[in-house]
C-alpha cells in the first residue's frame, strides 16, 4: 500500500520515536560501510589493496577509526572563538541528520501491530525541508572557518559556502522540474507518481519501462547529478577541501570528536543526495522491471532493499567520479555552474512548462502554432543578438596578404632573403685572440 | 503525532533526539579524552605548515564572494517563487497565461544574471 501525507498523521509517538532511532542507526552504519566501500573502491580502481587489517578483509577499518577519534586530546587554538567553534560542528551534523527524514525508504507495513510508513514523517513540502536542510548546513562551514581563528580554515570556509551557494541554486532549479511533472512536493507523492511505468514492446519481448523522471526528465536529471557533486564538496568538485592550496579546508584546526562530526556530516551528505537522487529520479523504492515479474516485490519490507541498492549505485558513481577525475580549477568551476548550469535550467524549465501546458489545453491548433512560432522567434532573436565574446581574428601575416593578392599582381623580390652577416663582426672576431680553454693556467 | 501538524511534530522529535545524541557523544568525548594534556609553549597556536604564523588570524578575502552571496539571494528568491508554480501550474484553472507570467518573471531574473556576466562578476580572475 502506498503511503498518503494522512499515514504519518496518525502515527503514534513511540512508533516515530522508533522511525527516529532507526533511521539514526542506519545512517551511522552506512557512513561506515560508505568509508570503507569508498576506500575499497578506489584502491581497486588504483590496482592496490587498500584497507585489509582490521575485521574481515579490512571492513572493520572505518569502525576502528571512528572509535579512536573521541580518545583523542582536542587541541583548540588560543585565537579560536570557543562558542561558534562548538556550535559549528552541531550544526553540520543535526542538518545533516535531519535532511534524511523525510526520505521514503518503503510502503506501509505492520510495526508491532501498528500500521506504518517505511519514512520517518512526510510533509506537503519535504523536498524543500531536504534543501533547507542543505542550506544551513552550509552555516557550519562558514562558521567553522571563521571561528577557528586561523588563516587556511577562513578561506577553505569562504571557498566551500561559495561553492555551496552555486550549487544549491542549480540543484533547487532542477528539483523543478520533478515538481511540475508530479505536482507534489512531498517526497512519498514523488515516489509515487513515478511508480506507474508504460508497457513497452521490443523485439517480441513485453516489459514495463520505469516511470523513472530520469528518463523523462533527463536534463534535470543530468543537472541534478553534477550540482550534487558540487553541493557536497567531493571530487571533481573537491576544492574547498584542495589538500595542496588550503591543507584541510575549513576543519584544518578541528580534532577528536569534533572533527569526527565533520567527517559524519560529510558522508550524511552524500548518502543524502544519493537518496534524494533516488527519491526524486530513480523511482525511490520501487523495484524495476525484471523484479516486477514477480508480484510481491513492491510490497512488505522488500523495498527497502530496492532502495538501499539504488543508492549503494548511486554512491559507487560518487567514488567512481573520485577515482576517474582530476580537480577542477576554480575559475572554471563557478563558471560552469552560473553560466552554463543555471541559464539552461531556466531555459529547459520554461521549454518544459510551454510543452506540458500545450498538451493539456484545448486551444486551437491556430493559437498552438502563434505561440509555438513566438517561441521559436525569441529563441533565434536570442541566438542572432547573443553578444559574442571572440575577439576579433588576429591579423593576416605577411605570406597570408601575399597568397590573398589577385592574379597578375606585381612581382616580389624573394621573402627568405637572409641577411649576410656585417664583414666588421668578422674583423673583430679575427682580432681577438682565440680563447684556449685546454692550455696551462701556468702561462698566462 | 495528531492532526496536520503531527508529521511536523516528527521533526522536532528527531531535532530532541539530535540534541540528545550529541549531549551524549560530548560527555562520552569529555570523559575518554586525556584529562591532563601536556600543554607546551606554541601548542595552541593556529596552524601555518610548522612556521610560525605571521599576522593576525585575518585574511584577505576577495570582494567577489560578496557579490555570489548577492546572486545567490537573487535565484533563491526565484526558487521560492517557482516552487508553489511549478506545482499547480497544469492543474484546471491554470494555463497559457500561467506559463507566459512566469517565463516574464524568469526573463527579468535572466537579464540580471545578464547583466552580471557582461559586467565580468562571474568571471573569476
Amino acid at each position: 500500500m502506498d503511503p498518503t501525507l494522512q499515514t504519518f498523521e496518525n502515527d503514534v509517538w513511540w512508533i516515530a520515536l522508533i522511525k527516529v532511532l532507526g533511521v539514526f542507526v542506519l545512517l551511522l552504519l552506512l557512513t561506515l560501510f560508505t568509508i570503507n566501500y569508498e576506500r575499497k573502491v578506489v584502491a581497486r580502481m588504483a590496482v592496490r589493496p587498500g584497507p585489509n587489517q582490521v575485521g574481515p578483509k579490512g571492513w572493520l577499518q572505518s569502525l576502528t577509526d571512528g572509535l579512536k577519534l573521541p580518545f583523542k586530546e582536542e587541541i583548540i587554538p588560543r585565537t579560536a572563538d570557543k562558542v561558534i567553534y562548538f556550535i559549528a560542528p552541531v550544526i553540520s551534523a543535526t542538518c545533516a541528520f535531519t535532511a534524511f527524514a523525510v526520505i521514503p525508504f518503503g510502503p506501509v507495513v505492520s510495526i508491532f501491530g501498528q500500521q506504518t510508513a517505511l519514512q520517518v514523517t512526510d510533509v506537503p513540502v519535504s523536498v524543500l525541508v531536504v534543501l533547507a536542510c542543505s542550506s544551513l548546513g552550509i552555516y557550519g562551514v562558514v562558521l567553522a572557518g571563521w571561528a577557528s581563528g586561523s588563516t587556511y580554515p577562513l578561506l577553505g570556509g569562504l571557498r566551500s559556502s561559495a561553492q555551496m551557494i552555486s550549487y544549491e541554486v542549480a540543484m533547487g532549479l532542477s528539483i523543478v522540474a520533478v515538481f511540475m511533472m508530479s505536482g507534489s512536493m512531498s517526497t512519498s507523492e514523488i515516489v509515487a507518481a513515478q511508480g506507474d511505468g508504460r508497457e513497452v514492446s521490443l523485439f517480441g519481448l513485453d516489459f514495463t519501462a520505469p516511470g523513472w523522471y530520469a528518463v523523462l526528465l533527463a536534463p534535470s536529471f543530468v543537472i541534478y547529478a553534477i550540482s550534487a557533486v558540487g553541493e557536497t564538496n567531493r571530487a571533481p568538485f573537491d576544492l574547498p577541501e584542495a589538500e595542496s592550496e588550503l591543507v584541510g579546508g575549513f576543519h584544518t584546526e578541528y580534532s577528536s570528536f569534533k572533527f569526527a562530526l565533520f567527517f559524519l556530516a560529510e558522508y550524511i551528505n552524500m548518502i543524502t543526495v544519493s537518496a534524494l537522487c533516488t527519491t526524486l529520479f530513480l523511482g525511490g523504492w520501487h523495484a524495476t522491471w525484471p523484479i516486477t515479474l514477480w508480484s510481491g516485490a513492491n510490497t512488505g519490507w522488500w523495498p527497502m532493499l530496492w532502495f538501499l541498492a539504488k543508492v549503494l549505485l548511486c554512491l559507487f558513481v560518487f567514488i567512481w567520479l573520485r577515482a576517474t577525475l582530476p580537480r577542477m580549477r576554480y575559475d572554471q568551476f563557478m563558471r560552469f555552474g552560473w553560466k552554463v548550469l543555471i541559464p539552461v535550467n531556466l531555459v529547459w524549465i520554461l521549454l518544459l512548462a510551454t510543452v506540458r501546458v500545450l498538451q493539456t489545453s484545448d486551444l486551437e491548433a491556430q493559437t498552438r502554432f502563434t505561440l509555438i512560432g513566438a517561441a521559436v522567434l525569441v529563441v533565434v532573436l536570442v541566438a542572432v543578438l547573443w553578444p559574442s565574446g571572440k575577439k576579433a581574428a588576429p591579423a593576416p601575416s605577411l605570406a597570408e596578404q601575399i597568397a590573398a593578392r589577385p592574379q597578375g599582381s606585381f612581382p616580389l623580390p624573394p621573402l627568405d632573403l637572409q641577411v649576410p652577416p656585417s664583414p666588421r663582426v668578422a674583423r673583430q672576431v679575427a682580432e681577438r685572440q682565440p680563447a684556449d680553454v685546454s692550455s696551462d693556467r701556468s702561462e698566462v | 503525532m495528531e492532526g496536520y501538524l503531527g508529521s511536523y511534530a516528527t521533526l522536532g522529535l528527531l531535532l530532541l533526539a539530535g540534541v540528545l545524541f550529541f549531549t551524549a557523544a560530548f560527555g562520552a568525548n569529555r570523559v575518554l579524552r586525556p584529562s591532563a594534556p601536556a600543554d607546551p609553549f606554541g601548542k595552541r597556536e593556529p596552524y601555518e605548515c610548522g612556521l610560525d604564523p605571521v599576522g593576525g588570524d585575518w585574511a584577505q578575502a576577495q570582494i567577489r564572494y560578496y557579490v555570489y552571496a548577492y546572486l545567490y539571494v537573487l535565484f533563491a528568491v526565484e526558487s521560492v517563487f517557482l516552487f508553489p508554480w511549478a506545482v499547480v501550474f497544469d492543474r484546471p484553472g491554470f494555463g497559457v497565461t500561467t506559463v507566459v507570467e512566469m517565463a516574464v518573471f524568469v526573463a527579468v531574473l535572466a537579464l540580471g544574471i545578464l547583466y552580471a556576466w557582461r559586467k565580468n562578476v562571474l568571471r573569476w580572475s
